[in-house]
């Protein structure tokens, strides 16, 4: 079952066409990476998404029905570009926010306790936001973001901006959020999060899905057969015949990186060094992080 | 709907609760009542310039008169003109002046005043006064008329306007009613101003209050939950609600004030009066032209300027405060260079209160009737005209066609809204704006 479904959406701001065609399914509570270079047309997507923007063209399902205004309550979205009323008092404002989101008065002082409590700034209630440092108004966005219980969470760059210790918070509560089974849609350019973070990536590029899957998957589709061999003492110099079983990409501080040839077998790889007298000291696969198949896909688009 | 009841109540409570807004509202009316209490006050307690002069008659004319409480005393004087000079601090006297000679036929007569110190601008024109009559008394008096006959040539002129109506058969009807053309200036004006003043004021208000939201980028937070449209609307609507509470307050404030003030101030004038006869209309006079100004004021047709004034009042409203909330929305981060296009919305208002004064000088001029059709100026130009009683089928166009402006303006600058407050960076262009308008969502 899926969360988000999105067929054929299209949105053209005059000539220009900030999502092209796009489609792609997030599975329920699976942390979903909507990764893409900036000016891809990500912000767009999220942006009809969560209805503040039409698409020209195309459909969406949320939760199996077609996504309509009402929707709204059922998604916490937090915009990268981040902003409170400066001179609101932060219970206030969060309890105004909760019930633009349809909460009741006393559903949304529930909730507050609860997340308050819980990321402890229970003494911020009274407090003005511009009397908060930035990174206390990081944590009270994040809690107007998650209120009112969202089926389905979009962060837009959620880390831009925190220091080390925030960003740590509130990915554990980013985790146990997805754990309770919210579905998390986690738009970013920043790749070491997103292999940290995501089960599901879709690569967005000049408004096209130019990918999409399981990491894991992904991984495994982008790999190029290499491996990284660590060895104890000297190669053999006769490795000339070599070109059967891969080829030596690189060859320092006793570990070896090759490419195993098309058809290959890694077995036959290391009978074939065994053979020549090597002794191995370590055999790994290299898979391509979701950085260098994000930088190969874009340039690879950009030819297009 | 429940959303926009708590984007009103929001965008009220948050206002009214601010201290400057508290601050602003209880002190206005005191600082009201007080541009015209002190002023009074100062004269009370403060005197008058009171100079002593002493007087160098060549003329032969000049007679003082015998009041005491008035501007300047004078003393007449024989010596010569060099040792007044030199003498008059001594003996007591503030300056000296001198009355020259009369040509024959002499249209005009230069007066001089020697002193150390200067007379005041009532004081001197005092004096000339007191000149002229005494003058022009001479002069009649040489012509060979008596004094009972000199009284009897000036003669008070005042025009008592009344309307006349026919029925129709076309025969007259008399209505009894009184027309003043002061007073017709006077509600034109205020009325005018009112509504001006309240317009920039306010949408000012609303335009400032989008750009922060803007630049706060909380706005993308909000528009998440709630429409644009609905977002724009509540801000309308809570500050027309802010502003409605600020003029009750002033209302209420400025009559107990200002009925303090007169029953303060009325007790003195009383007793000013006995004190002060010179110059001042006699009270039979005065309470006589006060109840002609409350009967005019009564017989101006209220029932009609007033809800009309509402009308155009609210109508006004709707226009600028939406012009200025996607004035708001259309600015960039600086607010500096987005000045310029905060002129979209005032440059109509402000030519409005430009042309006030040619409409109410002439309201029934084809200027007045088509300036005060058109939808940006209606709403401080017709309320000018209203108590001039302008032709029925006018208002009523002028008021079809604000009501259909008024909606047209709100849809238009919700449109702009829209696109606008999700655009950051840098302030649109006009071009952009009427794009925006044709634009999907």
């Amino acid at each position: 079952m899926n969360i988000l479904r999105l067929e054929r959406v299209v949105k053209s701001y005059g000539e220009f066409r900030a999502v092209d065609n796009v489609t792609f399914d997030i599975p329920k509570g699976v942390v979903f990476g909507m990764l893409g270079p900036n000016g891809a047309g990500k912000t767009s997507l999220i942006r009809i998404i969560t209805s503040i923007t039409k698409a020209d063209s195309g459909q969406i399902w949320l939760d199996g029905e077609p996504i309509r205004s009402t929707h709204q309550s059922d998604i916490g979205y937090m915009p990268e570009e981040r902003g409170l009323y400066k001179k609101m008092k932060v219970g206030e404002q969060l309890t105004y926010l909760a019930r633009l989101k349809g909460l009741s008065a006393a559903q949304a002082r529930e909730a507050l306790s609860y997340w308050f409590k819980r990321l402890d700034i229970v003494d911020w209630w009274e407090k003005k936001v511009d009397e908060l440092s930035k990174g206390m108004q990081q944590k009270v966005q994040f809690v107007a973001t998650v209120l009112h219980k969202p089926k389905l969470l979009i962060l837009d760059e959620p880390f831009s901006g925190l220091d080390p210790i925030n960003a740590n918070l509130i990915e554990a509560e980013i985790r146990e959020l997805a754990r309770q089974g919210t579905s998390i849609i986690f738009s970013t350019h920043r790749m070491e999060q997103v292999e940290e973070m995501c089960d599901h990536i879709v690569l967005i590029n000049k408004g096209k899905n130019v990918l999409e899957g399981e990491v894991k998957e992904v991984k495994q589709r982008f790999k190029e057969n290499l491996f990284s061999i660590g060895y104890n003492g000297q190669l053999p110099e006769n490795l000339e015949d070599v070109g059967r079983f891969f080829t030596l990409k690189n060859n320092t501080n006793q570990r070896m990186t090759v490419q195993v040839a098309d058809g290959g077998n890694t077995n036959e790889v290391l009978q074939y060094l065994i053979g020549k007298g090597v002794e191995i000291g370590s055999f790994n696969e290299i898979l391509p992080s979701i950085n260098e198949i994000f930088i190969r896909r874009v340039n690879e688009t950009v030819g297009n | 709907m429940d959303k926009l009841w708590l984007i009103i109540q929001r965008e009220y409570l948050t206002r009214v609760k601010k201290k400057s807004f508290i601050i602003i509202t209880l002190l206005s009316p005191i600082i009201f009542v007080a541009l015209f209490t002190i002023p009074v006050l100062v004269g009370l307690f403060a005197g008058k310039e009171t100079k002593s002069l002493v007087v160098k008659d060549d003329s032969g004319v000049f007679v003082p008169p015998i009041d005491t409480s008035a501007r300047a005393t004078f003393t007449m004087s024989q010596e010569p003109l060099a040792s007044l000079k030199a003498t008059y601090k001594s003996t007591g006297f503030d300056g000296v002046l001198y009355i020259p000679a009369l040509e024959p036929n002499g249209e005009k007569l230069k007066l001089s005043y020697f002193s150390e110190g200067q007379l005041s601008l009532s004081t001197v024109s005092y004096v000339e006064n007191r000149v002229a009559e005494q003058l022009e008394t001479k002069k009649i008096k040489e012509a060979g008329y008596s004094e009972a006959v000199i009284k009897n040539f000036k003669t008070a002129i005042s025009i008592d306007q009344e309307e006349l109506a026919f029925n129709e058969e076309g025969q007259l009807v008399e209505t009894g009613k009184k027309n003043s053309a002061e007073l017709a200036t006077a509600i034109g004006f205020v009325s005018g101003f009112i509504i001006y003043i309240v317009l920039i004021f306010y949408g000012a208000m609303i335009m400032r209050s989008v750009m922060e939201e803007k630049t706060n980028r909380i706005v993308e937070v909000i528009i998440s939950s709630v429409k644009p449209f609905q977002l724009m609307m509540g801000k309308i609507l809570g500050v027309s609600a802010v502003g409605l509470t600020q003029m009750l307050i002033w209302m209420v404030m400025t009559f107990a004030l200002s009925s303090m003030a007169t029953a303060f101030l009325g007790m003195d004038t009383a007793s000013m009066q006995t004190s002060m006869p010179v110059q001042q209309p006699d009270s039979a006079e005065m309470a006589s032209q006060a109840s002609m100004v409350f009967e005019a004021l009564a017989s101006q047709n209220w029932g009609y300027i007033l809800p009309l004034f509402l009308f155009y009042f609210v109508g006004g409203y709707f226009i600028y405060a939406s012009l200025f909330a996607a004035v708001g929305a259309s600015m960039g981060d600086d607010m500096g260079e987005s000045q310029s296009l905060s002129m979209v919305a005032m440059a109509p208002i402000i030519l409005s209160i430009i042309l006030i004064s040619p409409v109410i000088e002439n309201p029934t001029s084809a200027l007045a009737r088509w300036m005060s059709i058109f939808p940006l100026f209606s709403p401080v130009l017709m309320p000018a005209r209203l108590a001039f009683e302008p032709p029925w089928w006018e208002v009523i166009l002028s008021m079809v066609v604000l009501a259909g402006s008024a909606v047209f303006f709100v849809w238009l600058s919700g449109r702009i809204y829209r696109v606008g407050v999700l655009l950051y960076g840098k302030k649109a262009t006009l071009k952009e704006m009427v794009k925006w308008t044709f634009s999907s969502e």
